[in-house]
């Protein structure tokens, strides 16, 4: 089974391709059978890999040699241990839930092929991404998943404003993706090869614990994840990204493009463990990321800001945990929190679709008893979201939270503080989404046939797999070093009652006691920091002033080339000379002959006195 | 057989002129014949040299010498010669001749025969440039090259066609004066020491050590070359010839004439002054971050969508001076592999900006928009040639830019490190170029065709061949290889015999 592996990004890349060529002339149907099925094929393939895997082996698959010059040399080679089937069962199942639902989302959208393509090649990319041996294939990946976020984030290209925030992620990502560039130049330099399991192995044999280098090209490469994994101080596209058609943001920006970064480090851990200074860095980044954004998420209106927000805090969870070194738990709630922030946006989606595009959470409300399914799925991920006991966000954020408290109460503080704030937000959405009084009279949408029950049936697996997900055991011991953790019980204690304290407090102040809350807002300096959390902690007013506007005056007064005035100088200059002479040659005799006559003298004085 | 591929070309040229008498489509028709039959020529060559056959004429790298007296007097000799790095220059040449007929096909009605008389004559130009060994004949041959280029842009350019050849003109010929200068230079040098002239290469590599002067010597010649790559601040003739250019004119300016500039650097510049690596690799490296920068910063700053082109052009080439002077087999090879993507990448995007020229009689971006949904062909194909300009993986551009970087990161980190970041800036200029023609709402209520079969057919083309050199590079590197390590020993040799000389 294990050599059917190639099949598996290959899949979505044929069909891509075909629905590349074939846009417009494929019917409808046709398009889902391609851009579904190759997905569902390959996570069937995905899934019997995983059924016959042994979590001892690792497995190399060598498609053909990239390049090689000297000792620089890259294979197109897929890798495939415990860490990587996990990604791969995330990205091929809920990516082929996802899609399911999108056969359903976007039934009516007149660009229905470009969409699929779009998305299936965004799985074959984040698929090489994931199963690479290397760093240039995953590098090849990791930009690949960049374009594809870039497309379908401007999907719908008439309005500026999706193109403008299609660059913005995939400018700022870039930044970020020229740190890893630069990352991979050094570990090749220092180490000889580009290989990771090379790399890694070399880097712990030759540089010692805290080594400089080591620190450097961990940075580096924490600078890359921070990127893609919209972290600080490259957060900021990621609220914008969700212009995209929701499938999208639930795909790429909630479940599994965005997590890059976290897989990148778990991937590079031996590095990482070798630099104290790249471990504090990933764990502190994690925790201002967390408590920014959660803060952000409370006061947004758009509902998928929110989630956007709530995404972003999440990722800092994980980085979090990278940091202080629970690196299985890192991965985990990647897994846990691919299943229910897919179902939160799915979700979402489906009460968007309902309400006519429309997205502020002001408009809508009461929407419980109309559409109770919907309901039912956004609770439960709202419930694995605030990680109350016994979902899968708990069993995954528990042990972040115990392994943060054993390495630094501080850290261990932040991350119940960002827990609270996380309960606050998810429970926020509920009380004004689904209670109250009605705003807005949903239509869902009526969709022919068997399309109909696409997102229905999306949504129940992923609803299943967000309450049962905390019991899967994840193939990670031989990968990433383990951890026993015990805290005091009172620690325990108070991280499981932490989001319950969250839920209760937010509906005693949505429900039970409105006018507290109308109180709060009052308060003076609220309306001020509300509206600074609103736009993100002014992040992009500073990098607008500080770079965009420079960049863009220095464009703007340059526009004709200073360097050209260089060789028009040179024009200038002759012709000025010429000009001068044209006044010699007058044409009138008594001139000419009188300037010879000077010109003799001249001559004649010069040759007495020399 | 080398003369044999320029003097076909010279004749396809006078033939493509008389013909205009038969009928006016006949010269297109002998134009692309000439082409194909060159090419005809070529191909046992490459597959002889990919099965190795070839490899080794001399024993070392060439894979073909011819060498014919010519003004012995002087010690000047016809004396052409190929190695993998010609190869693959000389193909480059002749599928973007080809590509430029096919975008010249319905562009051009007037004076046809005389415009594909310049064409094959610039072409012919370029293969004796790519070839030429002997300094002299390299000379003549760059003159060659050059005056053609002069009347397509002056005959059959755009409105201010006259000013942009006239600066065009003006900057090469400047700057072929000082090549010149440089190349008697070194041929007096070697009188001096030897008592008889010579415009040999392997004569000359390394002579430019021998003398107090050679280092203005390397400057006349280096200047020559970088005005001709184009590097700050010399490029400021290219945004004009290049916007002004028929299409036709502005796919050979951006795919062959510029890569002639860096192949002198790699081919004469630095074997015949190996002490400039030391000495010169710093300013060389700096203008060539320079202009990655500025390139970059004027593209995103141009309205004109051909000047967002060239000046995008100017970046790129940024890279390739970065990787001459690290002077290392993979960032050599990297150079070589820039100049061949961005051959294919700057001809598609100029033939893309040519093409909607011609449908809506503007080049202003701002007239532009969402012509996404009346020409989505020519728009997913626009993508991709942006993408392979800013270097997405798996694309032949990356694998340049790529071994560029990781190449000159041996020898100098604080350029690498500036220009890797130049990657943002490709980024920011590609995508506004999307986002301003294709993207947003409909400006014009043009009715736009989309790309016919000839046009699909020649894109295609080029994104085939990015598409192997990005995924399958392994063939072209293997031509380059003993290519680099030849220039590279010649280079050391040259100092080490300097070195004895000075004990």
């Amino acid at each position: 089974m294990l050599n059917l592996l190639w099949l598996i990004p290959t899949l979505p890349l044929l069909s891509s391709l075909v629905l590349m060529l074939g846009a417009g002339r494929l019917s409808k149907n046709s398009i889902v059978i391609c851009g579904v099925g190759s997905v569902g094929l390959a996570a069937l393939i995905a899934l019997s890999i995983a059924a016959g895997f042994n979590a001892d082996d690792s497995y190399r698959q060598l498609l053909w040699h990239w390049f090689s010059v000297g000792t620089l040399s890259a294979d197109f080679a897929l890798y495939l241990d415990g860490l990587s089937l996990v990604m791969l069962m995330v990205v091929t199942g809920i990516g082929f839930l996802i899609h399911l639902y999108a056969a359903g989302y976007m039934y009516d959208d007149p660009d229905y092929a470009r969409f699929f393509a779009c998305m299936n090649l965004f799985l074959a990319a984040m698929l090489i991404l994931t199963l690479a041996d290397n760093l240039v294939l995953l590098y090849l990946g990791w930009e690949g998943v960049g374009l594809c976020s870039y497309l379908l984030i401007g999907f719908w290209y008439q309005d500026p404003a999706n193109g403008m925030a299609a660059r913005k992620a995939f400018v700022i990502t870039r930044v970020g993706d020229t740190a890893l560039a630069i990352g991979l130049f050094l570990l090749y330099r220092e180490l000889g090869s580009l290989d990771i399991g090379t790399l890694m192995s070399g880097a712990s044999e030759r540089w010692p614990d805290g080594s400089s280098t080591a620190t450097i090209a961990a940075l580096l490469l924490l600078g890359g994840a921070v990127g893609k994994s919209a972290q600080l101080p490259l957060q900021s596209w990621l609220p914008d990204a969700m212009a995209g058609p929701t499938p999208v943001s639930a795909l790429i920006h909630a479940a599994t493009m965005v997590t890059a970064g976290v897989y990148l480090i778990a991937r590079c851990h031996e590095l990482f463990l070798l630099s104290p200074l790249a471990m504090t860095t990933v764990a502190v980044i994690g925790l201002l990321t967390l408590l920014l954004s959660g803060c952000s998420a409370l006061v947004q209106t758009d509902i998928k800001r929110i989630l956007a927000y709530s995404t972003i805090s999440q990722i800092g969870y994980m980085f979090l945990a990278l940091g202080v070194g629970a690196w299985s738990a890192a991965i985990f709630h990647l897994v846990t929190h691919a299943f229910f922030k897919a179902l939160l946006f799915l979700s979402a989606g489906s009460v968007i679709l309902a309400l006519h595009h429309k997205q502020d959470i002001g408009d809508m409300g009461g929407l419980g008893r109309r559409m109770p399914f919907v309901f039912g799925c956004f609770l439960i991920g709202s419930a694995c979201l605030a990680a109350l006991p016994f979902t899968s966000g708990y069993f995954s954020k528990e042990p972040i939270l115990a392994q943060a408290w054993e390495q630094a109460p501080l850290l261990w503080f932040g991350g119940a503080l960002g827990a609270l704030i996380t309960a606050l937000y998810s429970f926020r959405l509920i009380f004004v989404v689904f209670f109250g009084e009605l705003r807005t009279e949903p239509h869902p949408v009526q969709r022919p046939g068997l399309v109909a029950l696409k997102m229905p049936i999306a949504l129940s697996l992923l609803a299943l797999l967000a309450l049962f997900g905390g019991t899967l055991e994840l193939p990670l011991e031989t990968v990433l070093p383990g951890v026993e953790i015990h805290p005091p019980l009172l620690i325990e204690a108070i991280n499981t009652l932490i989001p319950i304290l969250g839920v209760l407090a937010c509906y005693s102040l949505y429900r039970l006691n409105p006018e507290l809350l109308t109180r709060l807002k009052q308060l003076p300096g609220t309306s001020a920091l509300r509206q600074f959390w609103r736009d993100g902690w002014g992040f992009d007013r500073l990098y607008d002033r500080c770079l965009r506007q420079p960049i863009l005056w220095l464009a703007r007064v340059n526009r004709n080339d200073i360097a050209d005035q260089l060789s028009q100088g040179v024009a200038v200059c002759s012709r000025f000379s010429h000009q001068l002479l044209v006044e010699v040659q007058s044409g009138q005799i008594r001139w000419y002959a009188s300037i010879m006559a000077c010109g003799v003298v001249l001559l004649i004085g010069l040759g007495v006195l020399i | 057989m080398l003369t044999l591929l320029i003097v076909l070309l010279l004749l396809g040229a006078a033939l493509a002129w008389l013909a205009e008498r038969q009928s006016t489509k006949a010269p297109r028709l002998v134009a692309l014949a000439t082409l194909g039959i060159t090419l005809l020529f070529l191909l046992p060559l490459l597959f002889n040299t990919a099965n190795g056959v070839l490899i080794a004429v001399q024993g070392d790298s060439w894979l073909l010498l011819e060498r014919h007296a010519w003004i012995p007097r002087f010690g000047i000799s016809w004396l052409l010669a190929m190695d993998g790095m010609s190869l693959l220059l000389v193909l480059l040449t002749l599928v973007l001749g080809l590509i430029a007929i096919a975008s010249s096909w319905t562009e051009i009605r007037e004076r046809q025969g005389f415009f594909y008389f310049n064409l094959l004559a610039c072409l012919a130009g370029v293969v004796g440039v790519f070839t030429a060994l002997d300094l002299f004949l390299f000379f003549v041959f760059w003159e060659v090259m050059l005056i053609p280029v002069y009347f397509l842009i002056g005959i059959w350019g755009h409105e201010d066609r006259h000013y942009a050849a006239l600066k065009f003109v003006i900057f090469t010929q400047v700057s072929s004066l000082l090549m010149l200068i440089a190349i008697v230079g070194l041929a007096l040098l070697h009188h001096q020491h030897t008592g008889s002239y010579s415009f040999d290469y392997f004569d000359l590599l390394g002579s430019g050590n021998r003398s107090p002067y050679g280092f203005w010597l390397m400057l006349g010649l280096f200047i020559a070359f970088v005005v001709k790559l184009p590097a700050f601040p010399l490029h400021t003739w290219l945004p004009d010839a290049h916007t002004q250019a028929p299409t036709a004119g502005s796919v050979i300016l951006a795919g062959v004439l510029l890569k002639t500039g860096a192949y002198g650097l790699i081919r004469f510049l630095i074997p015949l002054f190996p002490d400039s690596l030391d000495s010169f690799a710093p300013v060389g490296m700096t203008i060539g971050v320079i202009g990655i920068f500025y390139g970059a910063l004027l593209a995103f700053a141009q309205t004109d969508l051909k000047r967002l082109i060239a000046y995008s052009s100017i970046s790129h080439m940024g890279f390739i001076l970065l990787g001459v002077y690290a002077w290392n087999a993979v960032a050599l090879q990297g150079a070589v592999m820039q100049m061949l993507t961005h051959g294919f990448s700057a001809a598609a995007l100029f033939m893309l900006a040519g093409a909607v020229q011609q449908r809506i009689h503007s080049r202003d971006m701002r007239q532009m928009g969402g012509l996404w949904s009346q020409a989505p062909r020519m728009a997913a194909i626009a993508l991709f040639f942006a993408m392979a300009s800013l270097g997405i993986p798996g694309l032949g551009n990356f694998i340049a830019e790529f071994m560029v970087l990781i190449g000159s990161f041996q020898t100098n980190v604080p350029a690498t490190v500036l220009a890797t970041m130049g990657l943002v800036g490709a980024a920011v200029y590609s995508l506004i170029m999307i986002q301003r023609v294709f993207h947003g709402q409909q400006q014009t209520t043009h009715s736009l065709a989309d790309f016919d079969r000839r046009e699909l057919a020649t894109m295609t083309l080029m994104m085939l061949a990015l598409l192997m050199l990005g995924l399958y590079p392994q063939p072209t590197l293997n031509l380059l290889q003993p290519v680099m390590e030849q220039l590279q020993l010649l280079a050391q040799h040259s100092t080490h015999q300097l070195a004895g000389v000075m004990r």
